[in-house]
């Protein structure tokens, strides 16, 4: 009889250390990470992925306990940066720029039961999901503006380096541009870098002396910006909303939305929901956001307008035939559009852009 | 055009040339600072942050040069107080200073800066073609150029120069002779701080009025690479800054222009240009050993 209540004890014990244990765990938050390629003070893409942290947090509340790792170098510092948010017992992970691609998929091969958000890539795995924004859907749209607002039909391009997301950028910016105005020009400049307001700036100052009056960037601060408000020239932020920098030349900007999607997601893992998908939203979901349109004449804010208003309904594709490579040869014939991963894969220009594609 | 592509190299030049001479000085004293990129970005924040609460730019040089100092006066009482590893506490103070600008600047950015003014003198920067270059810069500008010519005397023709290159090139010496060589290094370091300071400075005052984190990107880097392939010489220093940023600009103005050269080529040329030119003009064996500061790097500890 003694033995017999020892041993119920012991499992009376054991049971309740069980539910202790399970009691704890619900209470435990569970721990999301964000990799950023820029500082987060950098008014641009990496800040506005931290806007999307912040808005998990402001949405989930205790549930979630958030981190972050800012200036994280593309290659194999990524990969370290990663692996070490993996083994602090992060359950999901978003890796937030293009080069963090492999380094992203080698951890996640290493860590099966940890998520893994890659942005703006293409490389999918079981624990792994992609996400992007459509952001080519916006540049078509500053391209129709500058195509009108252009005096000497030069538009200065300051980019950072030659992958699909950009190439895709300046072709359907080139596309908006053409479709109403058969003469514009674009100067491309490669600054070689996402982040370097100092280069960015050079490169803008250089585009403007040789003749460019409308700058647009892809590259991530706000000093190409500065420089055409400086030289009462117009432009394009990009990422955020930097018209507090340049009131009189920002014209809008294309700004990425990843609040609804980063807390969709970590809700999803908070309620075992979470599957490997493959993202692509644009304006029709909120995922890329033109802030008002200002500096414009009526006219051409209508028109912009409009062009938005069929983008979001989906009657107007910016990739739809006929495209023309530079050397002439045709990409893709009236009537028909190019598919998704031909536009994320995008590494040729379309004809009329003056320059080489680095490659 | 040509104007423009000039205005655009001396804009790009100072923030290195400032950075380049205070590390030169440091350096001929026999220390090695691999703290500029920290010292830079401090200053680039402390000036912004000044100059934005108090509305005077003039306000904000100042500041970054102090803040530089601040920096710098904790590397030289780690390195020559308490004599720590001169390449670990430089490389520290980098990751230190950008870390600590970071925070200190968070509530700047996104902040429209104020523009230390240009020079504009009725007259003569209306003048054609030169008048904007010579008469029509900021003062950080002219003030480069003076602090070249300045170090180049003094340390050349002057006694304290003296002093300071004998203290770089064999402080064992220059202690039995009763000069007192960690207060030499002391100074030499806070002139460093000080001009790197100002070469952050001029990046968030006068190149991009703005403050954004990290916003050096890697040009105290350069700074600390021109000095040595300036082979500690200022005026090198200036050919090596002013070439270093001339390839930089005509690389981008090749591109713009459309010309069909690979644009990594470009964006290397700087890098490669600069290097060969100041090899070529140190290749010298002679004047390299005599310029070249003996106990670089090396800790100095008075036995008596």
């Amino acid at each position: 009889m003694k033995r017999f209540v020892a041993i119920a004890a012991a499992l009376g014990l054991g049971l309740a250390g069980g539910l202790a244990a399970g009691a704890a765990k619900a209470a435990e938050k569970l721990k999301a990470a964000w990799v950023y390629v820029g500082p987060v003070g950098d008014f641009g893409y990496s800040y506005q992925h931290d806007l999307g942290r912040k808005a998990v947090e402001k949405a989930l509340g205790d549930k979630v306990q958030t981190t972050y790792v800012e200036n994280v170098q593309e290659g194999p510092d990524a990969e370290r940066a990663i692996e070490r948010l993996a083994r602090d017992g992060n359950k999901i992970i978003f890796t937030t720029s293009f080069g963090f691609m492999d380094p992203t998929i080698k951890v996640a091969k290493k860590y099966p039961n940890i998520y893994f958000e890659h942005a703006t890539g293409f490389k999918r795995e079981k624990n792994v999901a992609t996400f992007s924004a459509r952001f080519y859907e916006g540049r078509y749209v500053i391209g129709q503006i500058a195509g009108k607002m252009s005096k000497t039909n030069t538009v200065g391009y300051i980019v950072s380096f030659p992958i699909p997301e950009v190439v895709s950028g300046i072709n359907a910016f080139m596309l908006g541009a053409q479709s109403v105005n058969p003469n514009i020009k674009v100067k491309i400049v490669w600054v070689n870098s996402w982040y370097d307001p100092g280069k960015e700036a050079d490169a803008a100052k250089v585009l403007v002396s040789q003749g460019a009056d409308i700058l647009v960037q892809h590259t991530d601060s706000t000093a190409p910006l500065q420089v055409a408000q400086e030289k009462g020239i117009l432009g394009f932020g990009q990422s955020s909303d930097m018209a507090k920098f340049a009131p009189k030349a920002q014209i809008t900007a294309i700004t990425d939305d990843w609040d609804p999607y980063y807390i969709s997601r970590v809700k999803a893992v908070l309620d075992g929901t979470w599957k490997s998908t493959d993202t692509w939203d644009g304006m029709k979901e909120g995922m890329v956001v033109l802030p008002p349109i200002q500096n414009v004449p009526a006219d051409v804010k209508a028109l912009a307008e409009g062009t938005m208003a069929k983008i979001t309904a989906g009657t107007l594709k910016p990739f739809a035939g006929p495209i023309f490579k530079q050397d002439g040869s045709q990409v893709i014939p009236a009537g028909k559009e190019l598919d998704d991963p031909a536009i994320l894969s995008m590494n040729w220009y379309v004809k009329g852009i003056d320059d080489k594609l680095p490659q | 055009m040509l104007e423009a592509t000039i205005l655009t190299i001396i804009t790009a030049a100072t923030p290195l040339l400032l950075a380049a001479i205070g590390e030169l000085v440091t350096e001929r004293s026999g220390v090695l600072n691999l703290g500029v990129e920290g010292m830079m970005v401090m200053g680039a924040v402390a000036g912004f942050g000044v100059a934005l609460m108090t509305g005077s730019a003039l306000l904000g040089v100042v500041a970054a040069a102090l803040a530089g100092m601040a920096l710098a006066l904790l590397f030289a009482v780690l390195t020559q107080t308490l004599v720590t590893n001169q390449v670990a506490t430089g490389l520290a103070l980098t990751l230190f200073g950008i870390g600590l600008s970071g925070l200190a600047g968070e509530r700047f950015v996104g902040q429209p800066g104020v523009r230390l003014q240009k020079l504009d003198i009725p007259g003569l920067t209306d003048l054609p073609y030169v008048g904007k270059i010579l008469f029509g810069q900021d003062i950080l500008v002219y003030f480069s150029v003076v602090l070249v010519l300045v170090v180049g005397h003094v340390l050349f023709r002057t006694r304290i120069g003296l002093v300071l290159r004998a203290v770089g090139d064999n402080h064992g010496s220059a202690h039995a002779l009763g000069y007192r060589v960690i207060a030499v290094r002391y100074g030499a370091i806070l002139f460093g701080g000080a001009a790197s300071g100002l070469g952050g400075g001029y990046l968030s005052l006068a190149y991009t009025p703005q403050w954004v984190e990290n916003m050096t990107a890697g040009r105290g880097w350069i700074a600390l690479a021109l000095v040595v392939f300036a082979s500690w010489l200022p005026w090198r220093a200036m050919v090596g800054a002013y070439l270093f940023a001339t390839v930089t600009i005509l690389g981008f103005a090749a591109q713009g222009m459309g010309l069909g050269i690979p644009a990594q080529f470009l964006s290397s040329l700087p890098y490669l240009v600069t290097i060969l030119a100041l090899v070529i003009i140190s290749k010298n064996r002679l004047v390299m050993r005599a310029n070249t500061p003996a106990c670089l790097g090396q800790s100095f500890v008075p036995d008596r």
